[in-house]
């Protein structure tokens, strides 16, 4: 076989591998934009802050200490204990992340009710821009570590089945594996909350018609609260496998942007829309800077996916998976 | 009491018309523009002028050009970064390949280039909306700002990659460079202000204006009223660019001087820009300066309370700058979703009244 197929075919695979790492922040945008209508911009920034405070709890820091220390001339750094196990910190984070779901509730969306789409994803831009000040006075903006015990570095099993396939040996990242299965997992997980629970089913009603779960004697509050919650704890793990993998700094968030052109392929409204999404903008760009991407300068993953995502909503404006736009007057 | 149509007689259509129809409101416009030409250029000093003056100038106008186009056509942007840099580096290239031309002609011909770019990238508005569109025009931004830095001819091949403005005069005084006088700076872009300013204001009053406010009102049924939809989307894309080019020229040539693309017009500008027409107040002139001011007077204003008033580090300062900015766009948007402008309608409103409401 020729070199250059066995090297696509690497390529190949660990853009479906990245692929899934933008499926899992597209995810929680989708939970909240099928949920309440609110195209959440603060997705990133929320994966960023959850990543932040798991390192913070993880090495006992003290929150606000820059600022505490500033205002009051005190040098208070950590707490009395030194770390945390992993799982407990997580569990932690979690109610964090519970918490500010409905702070975020109570003290934004609570009063943007039935007011424009558009403004409301303004107030979201507004709402990444908050948190991700408040992540840096609460932590420090270094760059941290992230360590929760998840396997890192090459898979030597599937480096050498494909050396004696190939007579070359595939590199394929242990994270990334682990990635996607937390990513099936997360997904089924999902999907069985909506279709099985009662939880789940107040969700999917509030989804198709807010007014008409309000009849019925759904919680709207109550949904959207959960729903934040589970947009947090989405963030949570993708923020875990993006900080393991390149580090918690402020680019993190910015991965946010990367799961947009995933949703506009996918869809807005749609959960395996994504997926698909993801694994196609993976897949696509990582193929497209190793064919073409040489010969036009490099670097091209900075802008590949938009363009893409751009030229195929001319033809298909609601995306693959996208309910059908239908407007009237 | 002094703020009254009673008594202020229009004998004419032109008087009926007229952009400032109250004569307190007429009054003030001169009195601001004639302070700002005739005093401002006098006692300015360096500090002031180029933390404040001028980039408030700059970033009025790249929020009237956005204004256009979000609050007057609907259509959000987040490309406003790419497309300042369309300016920034048409600039450049006209000022290196035709070094006779004036600046008044350079920074206007590269807002019609911008135009042109804006117009590609418009067109895809036409299928998509909404949300979808916004994200389109994320490929704008990255695009733009990619192809700036990967094709050498952009900064002539310049081994930094950076682009620097080179001197150029305007009736023998150093406009642009390093000799260039904050005073000569400050009226070139003032005389850029009060031109499109003028323009955008008469624009939107007119025909295309409200052809622009169909389509962000409900493009469906302004399609079926007689709207153009293609035109009327194409000229506010066209003519935003327009503005947003001449900014990011200005930006270049006059402020900053020296640009490296991803730094200058990186996703920042386009979300900082946005920022000023939300908090000053979407579809509304007045509220593009007004945005504008605020987000240039808020970073001076923390930085002087907070770290020489209050003695805190500075990067701590600046993460509060966040959480205010954040927080501040929320409360507008529960408050007043028309912000700043809205403000000064109603007070102007109870002015009017005023002292006898009922």
């Amino acid at each position: 076989m020729p070199d250059q197929f066995i090297f696509a075919m690497e390529v190949t695979l660990n853009g479906l591998m990245t692929g899934v790492m933008y499926a899992l922040v597209a995810l929680g945008f989708v939970l909240i934009y099928k949920a309440s209508g609110i195209f959440n911009y603060s997705q990133g920034v929320l994966a960023l802050f959850a990543a932040m405070t798991l390192v913070g709890i993880q090495e006992g820091r003290v929150p606000f200490s820059h600022l505490i220390n500033a205002i009051f001339g005190t040098e208070v750094h950590h707490m009395p204990w030194n770390s945390v196990p992993g799982f407990l910190a997580i569990l932690l984070t979690v109610v964090v992340m519970i918490a500010l779901a409905w702070a975020i509730q109570r003290f934004v969306f609570s009063h943007l009710v039935g007011q424009e789409p558009i403004i409301l994803f303004m107030a979201t831009i507004g709402l990444a821009y908050f948190l991700e000040g408040t992540a840096d006075l609460m932590w420090g903006s270094e760059i941290r570590t992230l360590d929760v015990g998840l396997p890192q570095g090459i898979n030597t099993a599937i480096d050498e089945t494909t050396y004696g396939w190939f007579g070359y040996g595939f590199f394929i990242d242990n994270l990334d594996i682990v990635a996607t299965l937390v990513a099936a997992v997360l997904v089924a997980a999902l999907v069985a909350f909506a279709q099985y629970t009662k939880q789940g089913r107040a969700m999917r009603a509030v989804a198709d018609d807010h007014q008409a779960a309000l009849s019925v004697g759904v919680s709207l509050n109550f949904v959207w609260i959960l729903v934040w919650s589970l947009a947090g704890i989405v963030a949570l793990v993708a923020g875990i496998m993006w900080g393991s993998k390149s580090g918690v700094q402020f680019s993190l968030s910015l991965i946010a942007l990367k799961a947009l052109p995933v949703l506009m392929l996918g869809g807005f409204t749609s959960i395996p829309g994504a997926i698909v999404g993801g694994l196609i903008i993976g897949v696509g760009e990582a193929l497209f800077e190793f064919l073409v991407g040489p010969m036009i300068g490099g670097a091209t993953q900075n802008w590949f996916a938009y363009v893409l995502a751009l030229l195929f909503l001319v033809f298909r404006p609601q995306g693959l998976f996208g309910e059908k736009i239908i407007e009237r007057v | 009491m002094f703020y009254r149509e009673a008594g202020d007689f229009k004998t004419s259509y032109a008087e009926d018309n007229q952009t400032f129809p109250i004569k307190f409101d007429r009054y003030r416009y001169y009195v601001v523009l004639a302070v700002a030409v005739l005093i401002v250029p006098f006692v300015i000093n360096d500090y002031w002028a180029n933390s404040l003056l001028i980039p408030f100038l700059i970033y009025a106008i790249a929020a009237i050009g956005l204004n256009i186009l979000v609050g007057y056509c609907g259509q959000v942007s987040l490309g406003t970064g790419g497309f300042m840099a369309v300016g920034a580096y048409s600039t450049y290239k006209l000022m290196t390949a035709f070094p006779w031309m004036d600046m008044v002609s350079v920074t206007l011909l590269s807002g019609l280039i911008t135009a042109l770019v804006g117009v590609l990238f418009g067109l895809p508005s036409l299928r998509i909306k909404g949300f979808y569109l916004a994200v389109a025009t994320l490929a704008a931004q990255f695009f733009l700002v990619w192809l700036f830095n990967r094709v050498p001819w952009f900064y002539n091949y310049s081994a930094s990659g950076q682009i620097n403005a080179p001197e150029r005069t305007m009736f023998g005084m150093a406009v642009t460079g390093p000799n260039a006088e904050v005073w000569v700076k400050y009226l070139f872009c003032l005389f850029f202000v009060v031109l499109l300013a003028w323009l955008a204001r008469n624009l939107t009053r007119g025909s295309i204006g409200r052809q622009w406010m169909a389509i962000r009102d409900m493009d469906i049924a302004a399609e079926i009223i007689g709207v153009n939809p293609l035109r009327a989307k194409l000229t506010a894309f066209a003519i935003s660019s327009f503005f947003v080019g001449v900014a990011g020229a200005l930006l270049f040539s006059v402020y900053l001087g020296a640009v490296e693309v991803g730094e200058a017009y990186g996703i920042n500008k386009s979300f900082l820009v946005l920022f000023m027409i939300i908090i000053g107040g979407l579809g509304s002139i007045f509220g593009a300066f007004a945005g504008a001011a605020f987000m240039m007077l808020l970073p001076v204003f923390l930085k002087i309370v907070g770290v020489d008033m209050m003695g805190w580090p500075a990067d701590i300062v600046a993460h509060f700058q966040l959480v205010i900015v954040g927080a501040l766009i929320i409360f507008f948007l529960v408050v007043e979703p028309h912000g700043l402008a809205q403000l000064w309608r109603l007070a102007k409103e109870k002015l009017r009244l005023w002292p006898f409401p009922y």
